[in-house]
This record gives structure tokens, sequence and C-alpha cells, in this order.
């Protein structure tokens, strides 16, 4: 063994390990290459390239139209309903959310059987569906009495089809829908919260109720609101199926519009401009609250998170450690 | 056999009333038997340090003191009160969630994995009871606040979040957000095992601080060092009963029990 020759092979590592030590400062080497991406990349271009000059030449997308309903009143009123319904349905699904979770949590049988009973029936027919019968509510239960049951007492009673005219029974499918899908976010996020948090707001003397408001919700937050975002984002198309109960928003007002003059495409490019700007903008207050609810937590918004903050930081936000907010 | 000896014996007629009472105590999870017939009492001022294999009891029973879990048999006193039950002509009730949360006030608690709010920051954390359960003013419960994250030596960490502070001055945090609530009796469940090495001594430190303040404390420690240190009582449990307890020195240097005495050949 002591009296093996050096190989060639160690000669020439050794060479290399010599010649490596004496280079210093930064690296200036020839970066590979990727020609792959680089097809791919002038492919999609070429097809991207075509598909828009071919759209923009097709006299059938009529843009003197679409310019001329995109700021329409009729546009417009349905703009503001569509927004409208969904700011309700959303606020009605989140909080009737929060209590459906917290009953299906509940260690009361019946308390919990029925918040899975509501969501087994409102998570599990389709919302089109549910749309119609609220709509036509007035044909199953034509009267809506108040009274004691199995006597003639009635101290209140009205016609259904007047009480639940159609933005009304919209909204109802609506929030009642966003309530199922809500509630399950809501338990997921509760569920997601460490028990020594419970453990130690009991150490202190608080009251359970005190506990979920101040310490389990807003760590559950975090976890609630993204896919709360994807909701509100659904929800906002969703509300365009009230055109079928004939609802006054968006969707409604373009489909009445298209109906009449036939420039189905052109209109149907304007309510897409707006349904596309309405959830772009849905995006700010979403990255407001996951800044909002993410302080603390560190850790857990490496990636997306850092991507997010550059995006934020050009939008004026409060500090990190605002002690308004924490007094408030 | 080996009853706790109280510091003085009572000289008047004055029933005597130690700071925490555990008689008989049983619990069990599901078909294991976690505690089985427990007693012991703690006197007003004293640190005792409860110490055993894992899965004896120690944890278990700290938690009962504070009605965390709840006790199958026996009863738990701490103040002379009875936890968790209202004793009405010879007959237990329930109490209500909201006289539970004002017994706990009487007792802090300190978690092996700190259990910080991480939503808050150290001041917040600490500020978070004061405020909220015993409705003092923002203003009054900062000062108090920032004086006892001082105690702990972290007034320099009151706006930072608990993620961002080492778990030594998490747990001492935990500390002092117990004694916002000026507990009677603080709980220790294994305070420095979730902590390197190098960061137990500044939370062992606090403790010791505390003790010679004259807080009533209750210890489950491995730390066997503290323990002959710091105690007025040692108490070994093992499989759900008391083995062996009293004076430390006694208990950890020359145990009567054989159980003692092969626990402590494997941890010492």
């Amino acid at each position: 063994m002591t009296a093996t020759q050096p190989s060639p092979t160690t000669a020439s590592l050794e060479s290399q390990r010599s010649g490596r030590a004496d280079r210093q400062g930064p690296i200036e080497a020839v970066p590979l290459r990727h020609p792959g991406r680089w097809i791919a990349a002038i492919l999609v271009l070429l097809v991207f390239i075509g598909s828009a000059a071919s759209i923009l030449q097709n006299p059938n997308l009529d843009l003197p139209t679409v310019g001329e309903y995109l700021f329409k009143p009729l546009t417009l009123n349905g703009v503001i309903i569509t927004v409208w319904l969904t700011a309700a349905s959303m606020i009605a699904g989140v909080f009737g959310g929060i209590v459906v979770a917290v009953m299906r949590l509940s260690p009361n049988p019946v308390l919990s059987v029925a918040a899975m009973l509501f969501i087994w029936v409102f998570r599990g027919t389709p919302l089109l569906l549910q749309l119609i019968f609220w709509g036509f509510i007035g044909a199953f239960i034509p009267k809506i009495v108040v009274g004691i049951p199995f006597t003639s007492v009635e101290f209140w009673s009205f016609e259904t089809s007047q009480l639940i005219p159609a933005t009304v029974a919209a909204l109802l499918a609506l929030g009642l829908n966003e309530m199922a899908y809500a509630a399950e976010i809501v338990r997921a996020g509760i569920q997601s919260v460490d028990q020594g948090q419970t453990e130690a707001a009991h150490s202190l003397g608080m009251s359970p109720a005190k506990t979920l408001r101040r310490i389990v919700l807003p760590q559950a937050m975090r976890v609630i609101i993204p896919p709360m975002g994807n909701e509100t984002i659904t929800m906002l198309k969703s509300t365009s199926l009230v055109a079928i109960v004939a609802g006054d928003d968006l969707m409604s007002n373009i489909r009445e519009a298209y109906t009449q003059n036939y420039k189905i495409i052109p209109l149907l490019i304007v309510a897409a401009i707006w349904y596309l700007a309405l959830t772009s903008i849905l995006s700010i207050p979403q990255m407001w609250l996951e800044r909002r609810y993410g302080r603390g937590f560190t850790g857990a918004r490496t990636t997306i998170g850092s991507r997010v903050s550059t995006l934020t930081q050009s939008i004026t936000m409060p500090a990190r450690s605002s002690k308004k907010e924490s007094a408030s | 056999m080996t009853a706790v000896v109280p510091q003085a014996a009572p000289a008047a007629a004055t029933p005597h009333q130690p700071m925490v009472e555990a008689i008989e105590v049983h619990k069990r999870f599901g078909s294991l038997e976690v505690l089985n017939g427990v007693t012991m009492s703690v006197e007003r001022g004293q640190v005792v340090c409860l110490l055993g294999p894992s899965g004896s009891g120690k944890s278990t029973l700290l938690r009962c003191i504070n009605h965390l879990e709840k006790v199958d048999a026996g009863m738990i006193r701490v103040a002379g009160e009875t936890v968790g039950y209202r004793e009405k002509n010879g007959r237990l009730s329930e109490l209500r969630e909201k006289e539970v949360a004002t017994q706990r006030r009487k007792v802090g608690m300190v978690f092996q994995r700190f259990n910080l709010f991480p939503h808050m920051t150290a001041l917040e954390n600490v500020m978070e009871a004061p405020t909220q359960v015993a409705r003092r003013s923002n203003a009054d419960a900062r000062r108090e606040a920032i004086d006892l994250l001082g105690q702990v030596g972290l007034a320099d960490k009151a706006e930072t979040y608990p993620a961002q502070l080492s778990g030594g001055q998490q747990q001492r945090v935990a500390i002092a957000r117990a004694l916002a609530m000026s507990p009677e009796v603080m709980l220790f469940d294994e305070p420095t095992s979730a902590l390197d090495p190098e960061l137990v001594g500044d939370v062992l430190d606090v403790m010791r601080a505390l003790a010679e303040n004259g807080m009533t404390m209750i210890v489950v420690t491995h730390e066997i060092g503290f323990a002959r240190e710091v105690a007025d009582v040692a108490v070994f449990m093992d499989g759900g009963v008391v083995v062996e307890q009293g004076d430390p020195r006694q208990v950890l240097m020359h145990p009567a029990e054989e159980r003692t005495r092969s626990f402590l050949s494997k941890v010492l």
C-alpha cells in the first residue's frame, strides 16, 4: 500500500484541486443554455399573437358596441347589484358559517347533528337548484303564518310571493349555500389551532366564549382567509346564476340586453371585463387580511408572503406593530 | 404513611388550611388508570417538586388542580375551595364554566410547550388576561406587564412576537403572563423540558427568584438539581400513586423506596 505509485487519475485530481484553490473571487462561468425553453416561449408567443390578431380582425367582435355598453346605466346598475349581492351573501355566509361551525363542534349531539344536516343539504345540492327553489318558494309554501301550531290562532300571515321577491330569494339561496361551505372552512380553521392555546387561555381564567373570540378565531383566520378569498370570487361569479330567477345583477341585465339586440358576443365581453375587474379588486382586501392575521407567524409566509409583500408595499399598509389596532 | 410535615403546627383552634390539597384523587383515561388515589397537600409559600417517570401521572395531577382535567374520584381543594364543584348539603354540583374560569384565576399555569398566543406580542400576551378577564385599564395593565417582563429579564422584548423569541425567552414570557393575574399558586408542567440545554438556566433562575419571593409553587420537573436546591418538598410518583414524599435531600439523596432509587439512578 505504501509502495504504490500515484495513479494518473489521482495525479490529475490533485492538479485540479490545486487549480481550484488558486481561483478566487466571483465565478465567471458559461451559463447553461436552455434551448427547449426558448423554443416553447417562441411557440406560445406566436400562438398568442396569431389568436389576438384574428380576434381583433373579427368583425363580430364589434368593439364600438363593447365600448357603448361598458358604462351604460344598465351595466353599471347590474354591477352594483352584483357587488351588493356578493357582499351581502358573503357576510351572511361567513357569520352564519361561524355559528354553524361552532354548532358542528359542540359536544351537544342535537346541535352538531343539526349542523351536519344543514351542511349536508346545502352543500350537497346544486346552487342552481337552490336558486330556483327559493325563486318558486311561493309554489311550495303559498302563505307564511305565525301562530300556534295545531290551532287556528294566527298572529300574522303573509303571501310568500310578496314576502320573498326575486332579490330576496337570490340572497337566501346564495347566503344559505355559502353558510354551508363557510361552516366547513371555519371548522377546519378552528381545528387547526393547537389545543394548548385553549388550555392556556382557560388557565388564565378566560371563559370559553372569550377564548374563541380572542384566542382561537384570530389564529384560525390565517387558515380561513385564503379559501374564503376563493369563496368570495366564486360567489361573485355565482351571482350570475341569479339571471335564472330574473334578478337585476350584471349577468341578468346583460342577458336582457342581448336577447333584444342579439349582440351576444360584444355584450358577453362587457360582462367578462367587469367580472375580471371585480375579481382583481377583491384580491386587495384578501392580501390585506392575510397580512393582518399573519402577524406573528413569520415562518409560515416565506415564498408567497414575500411575493405578496412586494406587491402590497406600493399600496400603503398599516405598520406591522400598529399600536392602535392592538388597543381596539 | 409519610405525611407532609407542616412548617408550624396549628397553634390555635383555627382549622389548618393548606393552599392545595388533593385527597384520594383518581383519574382514568379510558381503561388507563392515570391517578390511582393521590393524596398530598401543599402549604402556602411552599415549593413542591413532582418527580417520576413519564406516565406516572405528575402532569395529569397538575392539570387536575387547574380543572383542565376532571377528577373521577376524590377531590382537590385550592385555598379551601373545591375545584370544579360546589358543595351544598353534602352534595356536589358542577360549577358553571364562568365559575370555573373565576376559580382558575387563583392558579397560574406554565406549560411545557409555552403556549404563548402567537398572534400577540410578548407585551400583549402578558396584558391579555388582566385587560380581558380582570377588566383592568389598558394603561395599568401595560405598566404592570412591562414591569413583569422586566422581572423575567425581557423588558426589551415587549414588542416582539413569540415566533421571534428563543424557547427560553418564550417560557419566561409565559411565566410573566401567568403572574399577571396575581395567582396564589403557580403550576409548572415540565417548564424546561422543551428547551435547549443552554436556555434552561435562565428559566430556572426566574423560578428560583419566584420561590424566594414566597410564591407557592408546584413544579413537575426532571431537573433533580433544581428540586434539591429549591424545593421544600419532593414528591416521587410512579404508577399513579405517590411513592415517597418529604424533604428533597432525604427523598433525592437517601430514598427509602426501591422505585425511587431505581428512577434516580437512571436520571442522575
